[in-house]
């Protein structure tokens, strides 16, 4: 039962909340229980959110997101062509962010990290970032 | 989103409905600071009941509000947060300054 799904978007924050409910939607053939689809949901809308927040400084970019059904296993890439993160171990730190200003808790990778099997963070060639979730449906 | 308010014997509840993220917080943050600065209370109180959904933005959100309250000396609480709501506090462990009631 393999499938996919594209999507590209405005990286507006209004677009945040249909994003991570159609990418957790996808996943509704694998029969998942709601802790799981909820988990997708919020993982997906900490990375649209990073994307939207950081990835464009002063124009209007998009976000990219490739999400792919393998067997059990869900795989979403959430992309941007921003300016990405000059060091990424820092970045996913717990309470690290660029702008506490704004209140931001620092917390978004932490958060990916605690509720999806494998979180992957990486810098695109030619500019943006890359993040990769997977999940293990059971 | 939306925020809605009860305010007896000095307990501030303020209820907080649907999904709380970067657009919704963005929305609904003056609102609360001004609830926050023209109402006389001595606890403040969070309801989640009815909040289906937050991310780290909604942490984001509830601790800005924590350092607002603080400075004026009065407590904060957490109540009723959902299964997946509930994750995402425990995961920033938000309850270690905002307790569980």
């Amino acid at each position: 039962m393999d499938n996919s799904l594209y999507m590209k978007f405005d990286a507006k924050s209004q677009n945040e909340a249909f994003a991570r409910s159609a990418v957790a939607s996808f996943v509704i053939p694998l029969n998942p229980s709601l802790e799981e689809i909820n988990d997708i949901k919020t993982a997906v809308s900490e990375a649209a959110t990073n994307a939207v927040v950081h990835a464009y400084k002063d124009e209007l970019g998009t976000i990219e997101i490739f999400e792919t059904i393998t067997g059990n296993t869900v795989e979403i890439i959430i992309q941007d062509q921003g300016v990405g993160i000059e060091d990424i171990k820092t970045a996913i730190k717990p309470f690290y962010t660029t702008k506490p200003d704004e209140e931001r808790a620092g917390m978004g990778f932490a958060v990916m990290q605690a509720l999806m099997d494998e979180v992957e963070v990486k810098n695109r060639e030619g500019g943006g970032l890359i993040v990769k979730l997977t999940k293990h449906i059971n | 989103m939306e925020v809605k308010y009860k305010i007896a014997n000095g307990v501030l509840e303020i209820f907080f409905f649907g999904e709380l993220d970067q657009h919704s917080a963005s929305l609904c943050k003056d609102a609360l600071d001004n609830l926050l600065d023209s109402t006389l209370f001595s606890v403040a109180v969070f309801d989640l009941t009815s909040l289906s959904f937050t991310d780290s933005t909604g942490i984001g959100l509830l601790l800005g509000r924590y350092k607002k309250i603080s400075k004026m000396g009065k407590s904060v609480y957490i109540k009723n947060a959902k299964p997946n709501v509930e994750k995402v506090l425990t995961t920033s462990g938000i309850y270690s300054i905002m307790p569980k009631i």
